[in-house]
């Protein structure tokens, strides 16, 4: 509406050869500025949001088709609802023994992550220190390590079940030997990465090694040390669910092995879908809890 | 008679496998107190190598440093560095990487709110307070080596060790920070040895010139003093006479006498 009239005022200039006769023109009336933020946000959330919703829909479509003809093995999306609503509607109930909401069942599997997953954070950043910054305990830790850590983690089970005598330690164990090597590999290339600039400030200010550690390495180790717990952090969360199957008890592993056994295929896809999202607010918990630790470092 | 910092006699040579290279050979260098003194030489001749070993961060083969007749190997606040690269820490503020120097030198001696009145005061001498809560990653390249000199000037040292402090800077900046260095070392006096490859910046700051040959086996060639009196001004001196000769000696040592040869 403005562009063409503008243009051919400036045609009409070129065209009589006589100085600029364009008109000014207002510019058309700009969306108040609030009102401007709140529709770039929702763009970008839509921007985001949409694509996987799509791409979930379809997936479901594809699905609901797939499974509704007479002799699918597996349930169509509308089935897994209906049969499973009990669990979806009520994740907090609890009928005692065994029988309780997906909420508790994960509950426990996250208990038991909570317990080997900080024991591995210590003992991973610890050997990773040593290994590190020792070029002697590198020498000698290194090519073990290197062994263990691609021992599959189920692999443990039996042993630690032998050690332990017991379910409940065993699982914890197997989170703990499952999470520590990414978190020690990773520490110890960190360590290994510090600036020798860093390292020479600290000489000049005749730093202990308790502040070096403190004051020095921790910090400019930690985008490693968080990319290790990271990766630590996925892998427990797949080993638990293993290890669960064959421990028993309360715990989203059991409840789909249980579940299984019962040939409630419909709860174990509802399972699925928990220890998806769970796994994957984990993952996010570390990545953003990283993200304010390491702000300083990986600014740089 | 002993002089207040002593390079004695030292020999570097450094030991890869079967090979052995000598890169300093039978450095001696009397530094007075209060003196500003300048290293310049080719790259590779072993200048950043001798500032280290008199910083304590690299061990002398043969020969020492002694610093107020005391016998100096390693490193401490005594001897500050401030890094070509500036070295900050990255994940603390300007004034904490200040304070960190502050605290450690000074932990027992002053207490909380004097550290911090003495942390504030050197940003303040470097023209540095205004960004004292800013990361390093948030500040330009002269402005982390202001800060750099403030965590160093912090520490007190009886000698004050600078590693081309502005070689990695723009020429506007780097002038800039010059005066500021010049200044400071009027105002407070400090004994001050500095890396350099840049001849005008040498002659401008300095007492002496240390001219020193090339390497392997790089020896101080030739030792110039500076007869300008302070406070020097950069435009003034622009047509003086003597800094013009001292100059010329400078580029006629480093450009004629002993030009820098590629390795073949």
């Amino acid at each position: 509406m403005n562009m063409p009239l503008a243009k051919s005022g400036i045609t009409a200039s070129i065209a009589l050869a006589s100085p600029a006769t364009a008109k000014v023109l207002p510019l058309p009336p700009k969306p108040s500025v609030p009102f401007a933020r709140i529709r770039a946000t929702l763009g970008k959330i839509a921007a985001s949001v949409v694509p996987p919703a799509v791409v979930v829909a379809l997936f479901l479509v594809i699905w609901e088709v797939a499974c509704r003809k007479a002799g699918a093995t597996l349930p169509p999306p509308s089935r897994v609802v209906n049969d499973a609503w009990e669990l979806i509607a009520h994740p907090f109930y609890d009928h005692g023994g065994l029988d309780k909401g997906l909420f508790w069942h994960l509950l426990a599997s996250l208990q038991r992550i909570a317990m080997g997953y900080t024991l591995a954070a210590i003992a991973g950043v610890a050997l990773g220190t040593l290994v590190g910054q020792s070029v002697w305990a590198m020498r000698g830790l290194d090519p073990i390590f290197q062994v263990l850590r691609t021992v599959p983690p189920l692999a443990w089970l039996p042993l630690s079940l032998a050690a332990f005598r017991d379910g409940q330690p065993s699982a914890i164990f197997v989170i703990f030997i499952t999470a520590i090597w990414p978190i020690i590999i990773n520490t110890a290339v960190g360590i290994r990465n510090i600036p020798q600039d860093y390292r020479n400030v600290a000489a000049v200010l005749r730093l202990n090694p308790l502040e070096f550690f403190v004051k020095i390495m921790v910090p400019a180790a930690a985008p490693y040390i968080f990319t290790g717990l990271r990766i630590g952090i996925g892998l427990s969360w797949l080993a638990i669910v293993a290890a669960e199957m064959l421990i028993g008890g309360v715990g989203i592993g059991f409840f789909i092995w249980d579940a299984w056994n019962s040939s409630h295929i419909s709860e174990i896809i509802v399972a699925l879908v928990y220890v998806g999202l769970v796994g994957f607010i984990l993952d996010r918990i570390v990545a953003g809890v990283s993200s304010i630790v390491t702000r300083g470092t990986s600014a740089n | 008679m002993t002089s207040y910092c002593k390079i004695d006699h030292v020999d570097k040579i450094f030991t890869r496998g079967n090979t052995e290279t000598c890169v300093l050979k039978e450095i001696t260098l009397d530094i007075e107190k209060g003196e500003y003194v300048s290293i310049i030489g080719h790259s590779g001749c072993g200048k950043s190598t001798l500032l280290n070993i008199v910083a304590g961060l690299t061990e002398a083969t043969t020969g020492g440093v002694i610093l107020e007749g005391k016998h100096v190997n390693e490193p401490g606040p005594d001897r500050a560095v401030v890094f070509q690269n500036h070295s900050l820490l990255p994940w603390l503020t300007v004034y904490d990487n200040v304070r960190l120097a502050v605290d450690k030198v000074f932990g027992r001696s002053k207490s909380r709110a004097e550290r911090d009145e003495w942390t504030l005061h050197n940003l303040n001498l470097t023209q540095m307070t205004h960004a004292k809560d800013k990361r390093p990653s948030e500040i330009s390249g002269g402005m982390k080596q202001r800060v750099g000199l403030a965590r160093a000037l912090a520490m007190e040292p009886k000698i004050l060790l600078l590693d081309e402090p502005f070689g990695a800077l723009d020429a506007l900046t780097r002038t800039h920070l010059q005066d500021t260095v010049m200044g400071l070392h009027e105002k407070l006096g400090n004994t001050v040895m500095m890396i350099t490859h840049d001849v005008d910046e040498a002659v401008l700051l300095s007492d002496r010139i240390i001219m020193m040959t090339n390497g392997p086996e790089a020896q101080i060639g030739e030792i110039l003093s500076v007869p300008i009196a302070r406070p020097r001004r950069r435009l003034e001196l622009v047509t003086d006479p003597t800094f013009l000769k001292c100059r010329q000696r400078v580029l006629e040592f480093l450009y004629e006498r002993h030009r820098f040869v590629e390795a073949a």
